[in-house]
């Protein structure tokens, strides 16, 4: 499954939760679940969002972290916190620009999403993107997703100046190559 | 007198709901044990029956593995599947028989429980007469135990009053198709859904109540598909609607007779589809004619050109589908609302071919299944009715008993409940039915239950109304006894045998056995594991509408299922009904119905001003007596919540967490409350899984459609106040 990609659709989430109790199934981080799940603003809206790491090219939390207990593999894959050697600091919690690292205080211990490292390593999905009943987390052929959807993925984002890109894409409005969360970045004076 | 012994208290003590958050041992002991071995089988919750894998070491399940082969979910689940294995091992479990007594429940050996049940049973009868003693089902149990308990209804105690909890499920859709169509099946399988031009979802809360279907009506769209969302709630599907029509509670008859009168004013209708193959065109449209967008937009709150727009789009689809489930059903109108969707897809040829049609989104996990074999007050074994001399016949001589020793037609659910407030029926024999949750107007309930001279009940949890039983024989979960189930699609599948019932529980085919043999009827039910029961359902079924002859588990394991009917060991089953346009009718026509107006039940009026309406959330399942016990399934929901609108809200002061009373002519129920823009603002929801004090069917009304004998959970008459009281913490929100 070495051409699969992750590609994440929160238009699709119904916000069941499947992905989130699931993940806290997984033999290697059983009870903790590494999913991050939000109700946008409930009052206002039914939308959901559940999303897993990003796992970007150049990883901030890796950047920002003082033990070097953040490592990015080969495969593309920013590890969990290495245990030995995280001591807890809550750094990479602050910097990642998508809110993902978690701290377990217990544990001294940042945990996040691997991608199921142990499930992908032997030719299946993560178990979230196996679960979702939406299919608003999917793991997939590039191919197959722009064959068959009509929103399209993204994979760079425009943070102020900084431009992150990510090995996990977010998909988009067809005619949308990289998302911005910034109002500036869509006005006229701030292209100028 | 069956009042619930000792205290409150105590049976929390002894029997829960308690929470299971970790598989036995805990995670990290489980983590280090891989299981012995994967068990494919399905879900044991809703109608969708998705394919899984158990994990099971030491005959206990520990977990669970997609099974992303099984083509209907390719491995998907909701919350619900992934936690469903937290029932093995649960610490509430019922290992062992238990007799009332003045203090409470004592453990019994099987013997004195069978022999009590049967003696009492026998005696009661002898007193009073056969059908003083009902019996209720379930639309949760197998195929073969659903067969089991309408033959033993009838044959072991001779009674005609045997129903179901499937009765609070789609009977309305079974009463719209049946004389339409000449079956109750959907109509179509899932894979035509994504095929689509347009989707119709009328009263189905897709996203919550039937979630792997999300994935169908997403491929949909993908392709170019459009929505049509019809709901008073603007539900998690709605938010990717082309089109969504905000209906008020208990007039979705007047917006679809609305959309065939535009459809008709319009001449959108297929001419060509209804002279070939329907009959009583005329009459329908007819009837439509004073049902003009205009008018009908007063009295469903839709605008006008929202309902000529859903009626442009759907007739002018080639490929259009029309999805409903239990917000169009459960209405006293529910037969009317489905046979209007029925009309409406006949007018317009939506019908017998890919990517057309209409669909009732079944909601119990073998709610279609366990209507077909005879637990249904009307019905014999292969959706056969029980009022047809040759039906009668037919399964008499596969069952060895004479037609006329046969009971006729009985009470339906809610009918049972009523005669025996009444004192006309004096004991019951009760499985996988939680009535005192998921019956309407639960005082009543309570009050008919505490009437008993006699009551058992067959469980492997104690349920909040088996602590009204004399008798609580210690059944087995859904994984200890291998079977089949039929699924939403019509798709029958099997249910492998994972592990044996713990402690001395039983499976429940062998303790209606024991009962029957002690019944003096043992010879008619010699069964020794299911299989045997199956084979038999296979020619009792024979012939019938719901043909299974032609099922074996083999082929079911071989071909992920059979759509039925299946009459033959070399017919391939039949994923789609109706194709051609030929419906089971005997002249091949389907039928349109007139669909006479009526108002509800509980009527709105200037006391009871505010439309309450009732339902499910996604992490719960029907009354709760699973769900409630698993930690990681209360945590995301953990009590019931009272939906409201801020504009609403505004008028009481209210905002999120506040307390607030609902008032019915029934009774009033104080809960907290959250204030979302996602209902209209003249209805209030409430989700009805919890008993007691927080039980929404404390409120609800026992107005029954008088065809489907359905109660009308979805449309109740409210009015609200503040109340007094801390705020509560509303964290999922």
């Amino acid at each position: 499954m070495s051409d699969f990609e992750f590609f994440v659709d929160p238009s699709r989430c119904i916000g069941c939760q499947s992905c989130l109790k699931a993940c806290e199934e997984c033999e290697t981080h059983r009870g903790v679940s590494m999913i991050n799940f939000d109700f946008i603003d409930r009052r206002e809206s039914i939308a959901t969002a559940a999303y897993v790491c990003f796992h970007c090219e150049d990883p901030t939390c890796a950047e920002v972290c003082p033990a070097d207990a953040i490592k990015k593999g080969e495969d593309g894959i920013v590890q969990s916190a290495l245990e030995p050697r995280c001591i807890g600091c809550a750094n990479c919690v602050l910097a990642c620009p998508f809110g993902i690292p978690k701290l377990h205080p217990k544990r001294e211990l940042m945990m996040k999403c691997d991608m199921c490292y142990d499930r992908t390593s032997a030719g299946k999905k993560p178990m979230c993107a196996t679960v979702c009943p939406s299919q608003a987390l999917t793991f997939a052929r590039p191919e197959t997703i722009a064959r068959e959807r009509r929103e399209v993925p993204v994979n760079t984002f425009q943070f102020g100046h900084e431009t992150v890109r990510t090995k996990v894409f977010m998909m988009a409005p067809a005619g949308v190559d990289e998302v911005s969360i910034d109002v500036a970045d869509y006005m006229w004076e701030a292209r100028a | 007198m069956a009042k619930v012994p000792g205290s409150r208290e105590a049976i929390h003590e002894a029997f829960g709901p308690h929470l299971n958050f970790e598989p036995a041992g805990g995670w990290q002991h489980e983590s280090q044990h891989a299981p012995d071995r994967l068990v494919k089988t399905h879900c044991c919750f809703c109608g969708q029956q998705c394919g899984i894998q158990l994990k099971v070491r030491d005959n206990r399940v520990i977990g669970f593995e997609p099974w992303e082969e099984f083509p209907f979910n390719e491995g998907m689940l909701c919350p619900k599947g992934v936690k469903r294995y937290l029932q093995s091992g649960h610490p509430d479990r019922l290992l062992d028989p238990l007799m009332r007594t003045d203090a409470g429940f004592r453990t019994a050996t099987w013997d004195e429980a069978l022999g009590t049940t049967a003696r009492r049973l026998r005696e009661l009868q002898a007193k009073y007469g056969r059908d003083a003693v009902a019996v209720y089902g379930g639309a949760s149990l197998t195929t073969e135990k659903a067969y089991l308990v309408g033959k033993f209804a009838r044959v072991a105690l001779g009674t005609r009053h045997v129903d179901y909890n499937g009765r609070l499920c789609m009977v309305s859709a079974g009463h719209a198709y049946k004389p339409a169509f000449g079956v109750d099946r959907s109509p179509l399988p899932w894979s035509d859904i994504p095929k689509a031009q347009v989707l119709l979802v009328i009263g189905a809360n897709v996203g919550e109540c039937a979630p792997i279907t999300t994935s169908y009506i997403w491929r949909c769209r993908d392709r170019g598909g459009q929505l049509i969302v019809v709901d008073p709630r603007f539900t998690p599907i709605a938010r990717n609607a082309d089109l969504y029509l905000p209906v008020r509670p208990g007039t979705d008859l007047q917006l679809l007779m609305g959309m065939l009168h535009v459809v008709l004013r319009e001449g959108l209708e297929n001419r060509a589809f209804i002279e070939a193959h329907t009959t009583g065109f005329e009459a329908v449209a007819e009837s439509v004619k004073p049902y003009d967008p205009r008018t009908v937009a007063e009295r469903t709150g839709v605008p006008p050109e929202a309902i000529e727009k859903a009626a442009r789009m759907f007739a002018q689809a080639d490929r259009a589908i029309a999805l409903h489930a239990r917000g169009l059903e459960h209405h006293s109108k529910g037969v009317e609302n489905c046979s209007a969707v029925i009309n409406l897809c006949l007018a317009t040829g939506q019908l017998g071919r890919e990517g057309a049609g209409c669909a009732m989104i079944t909601g119990q996990g073998n709610g279609q299944g366990g209507r077909e074999h005879g637990q249904k007050c009307d019905q014999l074994p292969g959706q056969r009715s029980i009022d047809d001399p040759k039906a009668r016949e037919h399964v008499a001589k596969v069952w060895g008993i004479a037609p006329e020793d046969l009971p006729g037609a009985g009470y339906s659910a809610v009918e049972i409940m009523e005669a025996i407030h009444r004192g006309e029926i004096k004991g019951l024999l009760s499985i996988c039915f939680n009535p005192l949750v998921s019956l309407p107007e639960a005082a009543y309930t309570r009050e008919a239950l505490e009437r008993l001279e006699f009551f058992g009940v067959i469980d492997f949890f104690l349920s909040e109304t088996a602590q009204h039983a004399d008798v609580v024989m210690a059944g087995s979960l859904q994984e200890e006894e291998e079977g089949v189930v039929c699924t939403a699609e019509g798709r029958v599948v099997h249910i492998r045998k994972a592990v044996d019932p713990p402690g001395r529980a039983r499976t429940d085919s062998s303790i209606y056995c024991d009962l029957a043999a002690r019944l003096g009827k043992g010879q008619y039910f010699p069964y020794r594991e299911p299989r045997e029961i199956f084979e038999e359902l296979r020619e009792a079924s024979r012939g019938g509408v719901a043909d299974y002859y032609g099922i074996t588990y083999e082929r079911l394991d071989r071909e992920m299922g059979v759509f039925w009917p299946c009459p033959s060991a070399d017919h391939p089953g039949t994923p789609r009904l109706f194709e051609g346009g030929v419906s089971m009718h005997a002249d091949g026509k389907s039928r349109f119905l007139l669909t006479p107006w009526r108002e509800s039940g509980d009527p709105v009026d200037a006391d009871f001003p505010i439309y309450l309406t009732t339902g499910r959330v996604v992490s719960q399942y029907l009354s709760g007596a699973q769900t409630r016990r698993i930690g990681a399934l209360v945590e995301q929901y953990p009590d019931p919540l009272v939906e409201i609108h801020p504009r609403l809200a505004a008028t009481l002061g209210l905002d999120t967490g506040d307390l607030v009373t609902v008032t019915t002519r029934r009774t009033e129920l104080t809960l907290a409350c959250t204030v979302v823009k996602t209902i209209r603002p003249d209805t209030v929801f409430i989700p009805y899984h919890w008993p007691g004090d927080q039980s929404a069917n404390r409120l609800t009304h026992r107005t029954i459609d008088p065809r489907s004998k359905i109660p009308e959970f979805k449309v109740s008459a409210c009015r609200l106040a503040k109340a007094a009281g801390a705020p509560a913490k509303v964290g999922h929100v």
